[in-house]
């Protein structure tokens, strides 16, 4: 309908004034309001659509994306690291959504009135529209050479942007110790180097593409120049009118819009597609086979067989396994033990001994470079990572407690029974913390559970392990912030649940604590990824040094400030 | 309604009432104005560049006007002389108009590059000013949100918007002048239509800002969630939740996009209307036009400059509405920077706040009486008095607030009454700097950050030589652990760095705390990941740390604290006992029950 209004315009000029006919004046002013009613009416109900197109699309991008990064392996995530997953979760997809959205606006409707206006010139003057016409290679040339170099200079931004973004979440969580340290002027100025970083690869893609409106503006009033010069020869020879050329500048004005219209998207295109090349990168990462749903258990055994099998195959084995986080250094090497279920098994060990990573090789965030680990006779990579892991409650060493109640915290979406959550509280020696809130299990946790002390986290988290009632418990040295009275009053609940409803659980407990392990079935004491003794507590104490010198350390005088 | 006369701030994050509104927006858009004053310099010369660009492609419309005339005579009767000396007029001037426009992209990208870097700068600095507290409260992701995306958008806004706003000034004022030369009469439509602009761009800015406002927030907590989320993904799978927080991801990811629709489809219906005015005023422009023709009171040349002009007077019109929703959107980021900048940070020192020299670490603390919310009182009425090197131990269940006493030492907090003196200098008087550094503090929570591991340890004294790093890795048994890494000391440690464990963590924040030159210690859980045989073997460092300096040591393990020269028993926020161990135990009160409890199994 934009179209339209000019072409009326020239026929007005050209044929009606000249005959002097007011009416018809009148008649056509009166079609080309009409014509702009549709115009307006077409184009809002266009946008309406784009920006719903455009709501659509990144919701579902955007859904992909956290969905992909939920199911990435351990291994991948560290590689690509959290600060990086979450800026292509949010800046990226940002982007992303702000191309959708204009493409579609301005990808339609531009191209449209650039085709249209260049067909209704045609149909006017075609020789006139032949001049105009030629400039638009030279403009496609440069718009597409410009936003070519765009797409890399963009896709280093990110980078840049990465980086600063990582600096500040550094400070935001170091913040006593920055404070502590006073050495806020040396994080100013570790933050101005990746500041400066950023600002000058923005300023590098965006003289690029600075370029761009200038030259294009340029090239279409040099074209218009040229229509009026060759129109005026045209004029002189009797081939076409004033009129037309007057109207031709109207086209004129159009088609320059809808070329600016298209850089803009350009400048838009480039930015977008860098985002959306990153975003890419994860999409599209094979899925590890630690993560794999689809691998359907593989030689699975038969119910019957299962529950033949228990009386004499442990429950959980470890059969000569090692493995290395990068292949640098061992970080386990050959260890072996097996478990009956019911059994607790207990970890001590130095500091980077690798007790941890029994727990991750376990639940398969990593695969075990060599050897194997049974369940039931299984090896766990038969298994899909939903049987393997629905069978644990887990409370790992990192606190992770999110915004919402407390209630919600325990069933973690596991949609549980209150009773069960009360429950699993009362074991963890939560509740009487949570019910002295007014709300109870409603309380509301701050961002990462910030409103609550270490030992209270700990307590939550063990909670949360206990209250689906798993086949094996692991607490990875989850009770470390609780003092000695809390943590033997949840030791003896935990057993005590285990006799009361005749549960068959199997638990495995690392601890630093020798209290925390010392009634356990079985306990290995790990040594630079080595087990260096295994072996009950009595047993222990008789023929381990070291774990002697634990004991000694913390059962009664030793380490004295 | 509020009395003008009676300054009232409203408090941060308010929902100011309607009237407000327009002068809040007006303050935000002054401060962004503040950042740009900053460069006046840059600022006049785009200022010229885009005043000077304008006026060269404004007159080509009146040069086309022209050579339309010469053509105007028909067939035959073309004045070829006019029309080439005006066809190459235009040609010189189009070029002009270009290159003045290219300078003046690079020097408001240079100008607009300043300001974002140094509203970066002012924020981050802030961030450095801010409360501790702040930190708790406020999800990392929102705050990273406000550093990057709405600084972002401010600075789109700026560099393209801020020249269009001149640009259009420029337009509409040259084109009016313009037409007005050309034919009054007909500029008497634009009685018609300016009025209806105006209608449209001022619906436009009420509706559109706080679907704009929605839209930050919006995208703010979901940054805030995304991140919450990402550090927790090792649990997420341990039970298999990866589909259910993915649901939950998407609940905010709607709630996100809608509000980003909303603000997009009502922004975007401005752009049409305004071209649906544009529209109307050509059809009125032609129609009077051509009977102003045939009375002869306009020539076809005047008419088609008329058209061109008007096109160019609506034409920033249009680009107006866009630049308005435009605006908006930078208002709303902006708001957020500034209500960042604007919150609450610690108090300033006093005026002639005192460096603290040769500290001796003799701390008292006197009648302290302190809670975070003023109704909630954590700490009633704490007094204790440390000597220089004596050994402060502070015990109690978890939960009980001891983490409170040291927020308190430190001066994150100030204590609601009473007073803490170190050296018998009120430390309300001392510069927190100054205070600060007296102190060393190794935390439960490891910090490092993405740095070599010697910058790492060295991050307390930055001058100390890799000698002074290896000795203090040393002590702090970590040594070998490091030089069994290839790249040593400069392994860079990445963000959640899977070869190095939480207990390793804390073996390097205790190497940090070995080099500064402090005498004050303060131990909160220092050593509750790192195992008890390594902490034997720690044992003598950690005595050397403590040589000679006032020590406060937060600890469960009893036996780790049995010999301080004070023990503070801290229970629900209060100080049930105080004394040593000995004492304590003889009154057999709540330590000793406490004590006592650890043997059992």
């Amino acid at each position: 309908m934009d179209l339209m209004i000019p072409w009326l315009l020239a026929i007005m000029l050209d044929d009606i004034v000249p005959t002097g006919d007011v009416p018809m004046i009148f008649i056509f002013g009166g079609i080309m309001v009409v014509c702009s009613v549709i115009a307006i009416a077409g184009n809002i109900i266009a946008n309406r659509m784009a920006s719903k197109v455009a709501r659509d699309t990144t919701g579902r991008i955007r859904y992909d994306l956290y969905s992909k990064i939920m199911h990435l392996s351990t291994s991948q995530t560290d590689e690509i690291t959290v600060p990086s997953l979450e800026s292509r979760l949010t800046s990226d997809t940002y982007n992303v959504h702000q191309m959708v959205g204009m493409i579609q606006r301005l990808g339609v409707r531009a191209p449209i009135l650039l085709i249209g206006g260049i067909m209704v010139t045609v149909a006017m003057e075609p020789i006139l529209t032949l001049v105009l016409v030629s400039v638009l290679p030279f403009i496609t040339v440069i718009v597409f050479k410009i936003s070519r170099s765009g797409i890399p200079l963009y896709t280093a931004l990110q980078g840049t942007v990465d980086k600063m973004v990582r600096v500040v979440r550094e400070n935001a969580q170091g913040i006593r110790i920055i404070k502590a340290l006073a050495t806020e002027e040396r994080e100013k100025k570790r933050f101005q180097d990746v500041n400066s970083n950023v600002v000058a690869a923005e300023k590098k893609a965006s003289f690029t593409m600075a370029a761009t409106n200038p030259l294009m503006n340029l090239f279409l009033n040099l074209g218009l120049t040229a229509v009026i010069l060759v129109g005026a020869f045209r004029v002189n020879a009797g081939v076409t009118e004033p009129g037309k050329i007057i109207a031709f500048m109207s086209y004129f004005t159009l088609i320059l819009n809808a070329m600016l219209s298209i850089t803009r998207m350009f400048v838009n295109l480039s930015k977008g597609t860098a985002s959306a090349g990153r975003i890419g990168e994860i999409l599209d990462m094979p899925l590890d086979d630690t993560e794999d749903d689809s691998i359907n258990s593989r030689n699975t055994v038969t119910e019957i067989n299962k529950d033949a099998v228990k009386e004499n195959i442990p429950h959980i084995e470890f059969d000569h396994v090692s493995f290395s986080y990068k292949g640098v250094k061992e970080n386990l090497t050959d260890i072996s033990f097996s478990l009956k279920r019911g059994q607790t098994l207990g970890i001590i060990g130095a500091t980077g001994s690798g007790k941890s990573t029994i727990i991750w090789l376990l639940l398969r965030f990593y695969n075990a470079n060599s050897g194997t680990i049974r369940i039931d006779g299984r090896d766990i990579r038969d298994m899909s990572p939903m049987e393997l892991r629905e069978k644990f409650g887990v409370a790992l060493q990192s606190d992770f407690l999110f915004m919402d109640t407390i209630r919600e915290n325990i069933s973690f979406g596991r949609g549980l029974s209150d009773e069960a959550i009360e429950n699993a509280a009362d074991i963890a020696q939560a509740s009487s913390f949570i019910n002295g809130y007014e709300e109870k299990y409603l309380h509301e946790l701050t961002i990462k559970g910030s409103n609550l002390s270490g030992g209270q986290k700990q307590r939550l988290l063990i909670a949360r392990a206990l209250a689906s009632n798993p086949e094996i418990l692991v607490l990875d040295d989850s009770s470390s912030a609780l003092d000695y009275n809390t943590d033997a009053a949840l030791r003896k609940r935990i057993a005590m649940r285990n006799k009361e409803n005749n549960l068959n659980t199997t638990s495995i407990i690392i601890a630093q604590r020798v209290s925390s392990i010392m009634n356990a079935d079985l306990i290995l004491v790990l040594d630079e990824g080595k087990i260096i003794a295994k072996g009950t507590h009595e047993e222990l104490e008789k023929t381990c040094d070291i774990y002697r010198e634990i004991c000694e350390s913390q059962l009664g005088g030793g380490f004295v400030e | 309604m509020n009395n003008r006369g009676i300054k009232s701030a409203p408090p941060i994050g308010s929902n100011a009432p309607n009237e407000q509104v327009s002068t809040r927006k007006l303050k935000v858009l002054l401060r962004l104005g503040v950042y740009l004053f900053k460069y006046k310099g840059t600022l006049l010369l785009a200022l010229a560049l885009t005043f000077a660009s304008n006026l060269f492609s404004l007159i080509g419309p009146q040069l086309s006007g022209y050579a339309i005339d010469a053509i105007e005579p028909g067939k035959g009767a073309v004045i070829f002389n006019k029309v080439i000396y005006y066809c190459v007029l235009m040609a010189i001037f189009y070029i002009l108009s270009s290159i003045l426009s290219y300078i003046l992209s690079i020097v408001m990208i240079k100008l607009t590059q300043k300001v974002v870097y140094k509203m970066r700068e002012d924020i981050f600095a802030k961030l450095m000013k801010m409360k501790v507290g702040y930190f708790d409260l406020n999800q990392t992701g929102d705050i990273v949100s406000r550093i990057s995306y709405d600084v972002d958008t401010i600075n789109a806004t700026l560099s393209t918007d801020f020249i269009q706003i001149c640009t259009s000034i420029i337009t509409v004022v040259g084109s009016l002048i313009m037409m007005l030369t050309i034919s009054p009469m007909l500029c008497i439509i634009f009685a018609v239509t300016i009025p209806i602009s105006i209608f449209f761009t001022k619906y436009a800015t009420t509706k559109v800002k706080p679907l704009f406002r929605k839209r930050s927030a919006k995208l703010g907590e979901l940054n805030g969630y995304a991140e919450e989320m990402l550090s927790g993904l090792k649990t997420i799978k341990a039970y298999h939740r990866e589909d259910t927080m993915t649901e939950r991801f998407q609940v905010k990811n709607t709630e996100a996009i809608d509000a980003y629709f909303k603000a997009d489809y009502y922004g975007s219906m401005v752009g049409p209307s305004v071209n649906f005015i544009n529209n109307l005023s050509l059809s009125l422009v032609s129609m009077f036009g051509a009977i102003l023709f045939l009375r002869g009171s306009v020539s076809l040349g005047n008419i088609s400059t008329f058209i061109l002009y008007s096109r160019r007077f609506s034409g920033p019109i249009n680009e107006f509405a866009n630049i308005i929703s435009e605006l908006q959107s930078a208002a709303a980021a902006a708001e957020r920077v500034f209500r960042l900048l604007d919150s609450e940070e610690e108090t300033p020192d006093i005026e002639n706040a005192s460096d603290l020299e040769n500290v001796r670490g003799e701390v008292e603390i006197q009648n302290v009486k302190f809670g975070y919310v003023p109704e909630k009182t954590i700490i009633h009425n704490l007094s204790l008095y440390a000597k220089p090197g004596n050994v402060v131990a502070i015990v109690g269940p978890t939960g009980a607030g001891k983490t409170t006493i040291i927020n308190l030492l430190m001066r994150f907090y100030d204590p609601q009454s009473g007073e803490i003196r170190v050296d018998g200098t009120n430390i309300r008087s001392i510069k927190r700097r100054s205070l600060r550094r007296a102190y060393t503090m190794v935390l439960q929570d490891t910090w490092l950050f993405g740095g070599t591991i010697r910058e790492n340890i060295s991050y307390g004294r930055e001058d100390a030589t890799l000698e002074e790093v290896k000795n203090a890795a040393k002590a702090a048994k970590i040594d070998t652990f490091i030089e069994s890494l290839p790249d040593g000391y400069d392994t860079l440690l990445t963000d959640d760095g899977v070869n190095i464990s939480k207990g390793q963590k804390q073996l390097l924040t205790i190497a940090r705390a070995m080099l500064p030159k402090s005498h004050m210690l303060i131990l909160d859980e220092a050593t509750s990941n790192v195992d008890s045989r390594t902490e034997v073997q720690i044992q003598e460092a950690m005595y050397k740390l403590m040589e000679n300096k006032t020590c406060f040591v937060i600890a469960h393990r009893l036996s780790t604290i049995k010999n301080a020269d004070m023990i503070l028993v801290v229970k629900d926020g209060d100080i049930i006992e105080m004394g040593t161990h000995d004492s304590l135990l003889a009154s057999k009160g709540f330590y000793a029950k406490m004590y006592n409890s650890q043997f059992e199994g």
